[in-house]
């Protein structure tokens, strides 16, 4: 792929990357930034591709160490998230859904 | 292997891609923000069977072999890790991805074809190590393995400079004469100065630069996706980047600080303004029955929680003493500061937890104009939330942190295990005024025996 079409998937992705999160209540910090941790585990393709060309044996090590750390971030990142968030769903049964947001 | 034309897998990327978009959206509102998590895992698996049927690979036994394992590692610590720990758990997850693409684009090397490449790897290789060994000290630190506070040394932005310096000229090798020596000067470079970016950040600042690290390595994945030519690599990585930036600086605005003054040692110098002069002062301590006794006849109470009652796990009795009350007609609001616990919303979480109805959870803006009102502020193990310092001394280390002025109230109740300073470790001027009693112990015990008198009133 060219250079000049890379560069403009970036740019156009940067600019998605600050519109969706650009009205997020302070509530959500943490959620939010666990989610976007997980979701810079996708490494884990770039780890996959590098360990399926290894061919010695160093650099095969090497990659599935790569493969593990981002199996770690992306699995972890995931569930803890998941973990964060079901706890706020946990009041819904007692309460009514939030609707604070709409306000802002 | 090779099942899938290159077609059908950049169209699976695509559908990943777009699953990250959505998943980023979905959690920036509390109503969808579970599924949103979800579509975000769902995009993550659409990728990972992409890439399998993409390509005719060697080694997929081991690497399958080695997503097993790894995902027997995280799920169950992710599942298994207390609350209170999941701050730290964040940390070291973003660190071990930025490793990961440090580790990819060194293992790029041998395919570099322009000087652009050469850059991304470079860039890759850095930041991953800073993300890696910066987020491992966050770590460290939120476990308080070691000491929270800011860690300073002379001549410390002289070492961090020459850093820089050595950093870019070993960079600069790599896109001219890449070879593994250089790359791997890179590397511990970048791993010397993530120790030395995180060590004079302290107490309650941790938490964004978490938020910034992880910033980070969203930008060192999007580089990789340049190495490797993969889009769907360069789209997610820059997704995280630029949300995570926006998050960063948002986290930072709700505790009155900028980015920079954190990261560049606002910390420093004229720390803990008065400490040394207010330990030994007196102090109101009461019993538990006495604090009953306040809550009781009171008609408005405020609740202000902090890290202490995470820690005790106190939210489950927090919540019944809120019951009891409000059943003898008493009103019990709970003034959440954005930054209460170690992480923002860290207290929302807790509290949604123990059934603690979401109109009850007031955040700063809301509840402040309340506390003139209130007849009762019983502070659960919070602090520097709560430190006038932070309006009124100049010199210390949280001035100009937005505050709940707590100290409005009639009455202020301190359930606190010590007289230890908070996470910031500054004293609290509020504790010596003539309006706070103070009840010692871990929270969930002084709440248990107030819940207790409480109801044989």
């Amino acid at each position: 792929m060219d250079a000049m079409t890379l560069l403009t998937i970036f740019v156009l992705s940067v600019f998605v990357g600050f519109e969706v999160v650009s009205k997020v209540s302070s509530t959500l910090h943490t959620p939010l930034m666990s989610g976007a941790n997980a979701i810079h585990g996708i490494i884990l393709v770039g780890a996959i591709i590098v360990a399926g060309q290894a061919e010695d044996p160093p650099i095969l090590v090497v990659a599935l160490i790569a493969v593990l750390l981002a199996t770690v971030n992306l699995v972890g990142g995931f569930v803890v998230t998941d973990r964060m968030l079901d706890m706020f769903s946990g009041r819904k049964a007692t309460a009514k859904a939030p609707r604070k947001e709409d306000a802002r | 292997m090779s099942i899938l034309t290159p077609e059908w897998s950049a169209g699976l990327y695509l559908v990943a891609a777009a699953c990250f978009i959505l998943a980023l959206r979905g959690l920036s509102s509390p109503r969808t923000a579970r599924r949103g998590n979800l579509i975000g895992a769902a995009g993550a698996l659409v990728a990972l069977v992409a890439v399998f049927l993409s390509a005719r690979f060697e080694n997929v036994p081991w690497i399958i072999g080695t997503i097993v394992v790894g995902s027997a590692i995280a799920a169950p610590v992710s599942r298994r890790v207390k609350m209170t720990q999941m701050p730290q758990l964040v940390a070291l997850f973003n660190g071990v991805g930025g490793g990961a693409a440090a580790l990819v684009a060194l293992l790029e090397l041998s395919h570099v074809d322009s000087p652009w490449s050469g850059l991304a790897i470079a860039f890759t290789v850095l930041v991953g190590a800073v993300s890696f060994s910066g987020s491992c000290v966050t770590f460290a630190k939120l476990q308080e393995l070691m000491p929270t506070r800011p860690i300073t040394f002379p001549g410390q932005p002289i070492v961090m400079g020459l850093l820089l310096v050595g950093a870019i000229a070993a960079g600069w090798f790599v896109v001219t004469e890449p070879s593994l020596l250089v790359v791997g000067i890179l590397l511990a470079l970048g791993l010397v100065i993530g120790v030395l970016f995180v060590l004079p950040v302290g107490g309650a600042d941790v938490p964004i630069v978490i938020s910034l690290l992880n910033a980070f390595t969203g930008l060192t994945v999007a580089a990789s996706g340049l190495v490797l030519g993969n889009v769907l690599l360069l789209v997610a990585g820059t997704l995280v980047g630029a949300s995570g930036t926006i998050l960063t600086r948002a986290m930072a605005a709700a505790m009155g600080r900028s980015v920079t003054g954190i990261i560049f040692g606002a910390f420093r110098g004229g720390s803990t303004a008065g400490s040394t002069a207010v330990s030994d002062r007196p102090v109101r301590s009461s019993s538990a029955e006495d604090v009953a006794i306040l809550l009781g006849y009171a008609q408005r109470v405020i609740v202000v929680p902090g890290y202490g009652l995470a820690v005790a796990q106190a939210q489950h009795t927090m919540a019944e003493l809120a019951t009891a009350l409000e059943a003898k007609g008493i009103e019990v609001v709970f003034g959440i500061h954005p930054v209460a616990g170690r992480m923002p919303g860290h207290m929302n979480v807790l509290l949604a937890e123990a059934n603690v109805p979401y109109e009850k959870l007031q955040e700063m803006d809301e509840v402040n104009p309340q506390f003139k009102t209130a007849d009762v502020v019983l502070v659960v193990g919070a602090n520097d939330v709560v430190n006038p310092a932070a309006k009124t001394s100049k010199g210390s280390p949280i001035y100009g942190m937005p505050i709940l002025d707590v100290s409005d109230a009639r009455q202020v109740v301190f359930l606190k295990r010590s007289m230890r300073p908070g996470f910031a470790g500054i004293e609290n001027e509020l504790l010596y005024e003539p309006q706070t009693t103070l009840l010692f112990g871990d929270a969930k015990e002084s709440l248990t025996r107030i819940l207790t008198a409480v109801k044989g009133l």
